[in-house]
């Protein structure tokens, strides 16, 4: 499966990517191995998105998809289909904030 | 022909600022990493053009950038620093006891022989090695591990070792300096540690003279006299002529002796330099002056320089890691404010004059002379 990942601003700087990315999956779609496929594409990302020992999202990180808020799901759950055929991008969001 | 790069870590990036041995002309190349926190960037002495920079954000969390050919491209290299072994716990600001969590690494403190080898201080307080070139990093547990790290205490900016001074002449020793621990020194290379304090007094604490709980925050020594270190402690400017065996008091005639970098000529070991800051519940320049004090005699008598500087209405602060020296005759000096200003001098803190005035917030500045 091709899955599309929308990436916050300073993550496409340090992975020198656009703003979207595609990552292939093998598998379940999850958010678990979507990030693992991601940082295997892109290993500066590790440590970014999740932390490196207890893959723990980090805390002013959000991921959303399908206008839902998917940030609380488990990592294993399955990605709603249209993450899973491309027809949405997983987006991975930083928290808004000022200065 | 001499040349100096001047590194400049801010709030919002990275730059690097250049200029021939006159240091009257200066490119200014950034910002790198823009929007990036980089507490810290420095050059190898055995490889001018090895430099690693410290990117940090609250969002996405550690970065290391190396560049391999002084600062034009950057690589991303490792960023896992994980704690060896039991983490155990520290006091948090209330008192109770609070686990050991990595939150940044506030200096990177390359060999004085190998490229490949830096060290790294980080928050919440530990020292890390990395022989790869910033690839992978091991943490020498023997400094957090202590016995008397279950009492350090963070100061306002966190529990952060933001001091790494390698003796260039006694193999193996090593000092570092932790917010608000103190000092520590070790004399096998980092594998074991003690705390380096008797002399400090500091009245924020219970017992002003405890072994540990002082917040120091600035060592700096000279690379020809290592035994001989200087102190920027919260309160009061200090002085160690036994390798920190002991420290004494040498604030002398310093308006406030509250601030934060210290460091020394580069061919003159008893002149030193700070910003004495007006407090700790202020930190801005006393009287709205941005005066540099050097003194000559290695402390206890102090002369203000102000030739170029401003001296009305300038209410910036200049943080423990924004202040260098190059090693060309004159020595240059450099510091960074909260303002974004960063001030050079070529004749030794005679004249001063703005390299850049307008970068966000300056964290850390480092100097290369290179020849």
């Amino acid at each position: 499966m091709s899955v599309r990942v929308v990436l916050p601003a300073h993550l496409r700087t340090l992975a020198r990517a656009g703003a979207e990315v595609k990552v292939d999956v093998v598998g379940p779609v999850t958010q678990r191995a979507v990030l693992d496929a991601l940082e295997a594409d892109y290993p500066m990302l590790r440590g970014t998105i999740r932390d490196h020992d207890t893959q723990r999202r980090r805390a002013f990180l959000r991921l959303f998809a399908c206008g839902e808020d998917l940030s609380h799901e488990s990592p294993d759950a399955r990605l709603p289909d249209a993450v899973a055929s491309g027809a949405e991008p997983l987006l991975v969001v930083g928290a808004m904030a000022g200065g | 022909m001499s040349q100096v790069r001047v590194l400049v870590g801010t709030r919002k990036g990275a730059f690097v600022l250049t200029s021939d041995g006159a240091r009257e002309r200066w490119d200014v190349s950034g910002p790198h990493f823009g929007g990036w926190e980089i507490y810290h960037l420095k050059g190898s002495p055995a490889d001018p053009n090895r430099l690693y920079a410290s990117q940090s954000s609250s969002w996405f969390g550690q970065v290391i950038q190396r560049s391999s050919d002084g600062g034009r491209t950057w690589e991303t290299v490792g960023n896992k620093f994980a704690y060896d072994g039991v983490t155990g716990t520290h006091l948090w600001y209330d008192g109770t006891p609070h686990p050991w969590e990595f939150a940044r690494v506030w200096h990177l403190e390359p060999s004085l022989t190998d490229p490949d080898t830096v060290y790294a201080g980080a928050e919440d307080a530990a020292l890390f090695r990395s022989t790869d070139g910033g690839q992978s990093w091991q943490e020498l547990p023997g400094l957090r591990t202590h016995p008397s790290a279950s009492v350090w205490q963070p100061g306002a900016g966190g529990m952060c070792l933001h001091t790494i001074l390698v003796d260039p002449i006694h193999p193996g020793r090593m000092f570092v300096a932790i917010s608000a621990a103190g000092a520590f020194r070790s004399d096998d290379a980092g594998t074991t540690w003690r705390p380096i304090n008797r002399g400090l007094r500091s009245e924020q604490i219970p017992d002003p003279t405890a072994e540990v709980g002082h917040c120091v925050h600035r060592i700096a020594m000279h690379p020809s006299r290592p035994d001989v270190l200087f102190m920027q402690k919260h309160w009061d400017v200090m002085r160690s002529d036994d390798a920190g065996e002991s420290w004494r008091e040498v604030s002398g005639n310093l308006p406030t002796d509250f601030g934060f970098p210290i460091d020394v000529h580069a061919h003159e070991p008893e002149t030193i330099y700070v910003v004495p800051i007006k407090s700790d519940s202020e930190h801005y320049l006393p009287e709205g002056k941005l005066r540099v004090y050097r003194s000559r005699t290695g402390g206890h008598e102090w002369e203000p320089l102000t030739k170029g500087l401003p001296q009305s209405h300038c209410y910036v602060n200049v943080l423990r890691d924004a202040m260098a020296v190059d090693t060309l005759d004159p020595c240059g000096v450099y510091f960074g404010t909260t303002g974004g200003q960063v001030y050079a001098s070529a004749d030794a803190g005679d004249h001063w004059a703005p390299i850049v005035r307008d970068l966000p917030s300056v964290v850390s500045v480092e100097v290369q002379t290179l020849r």
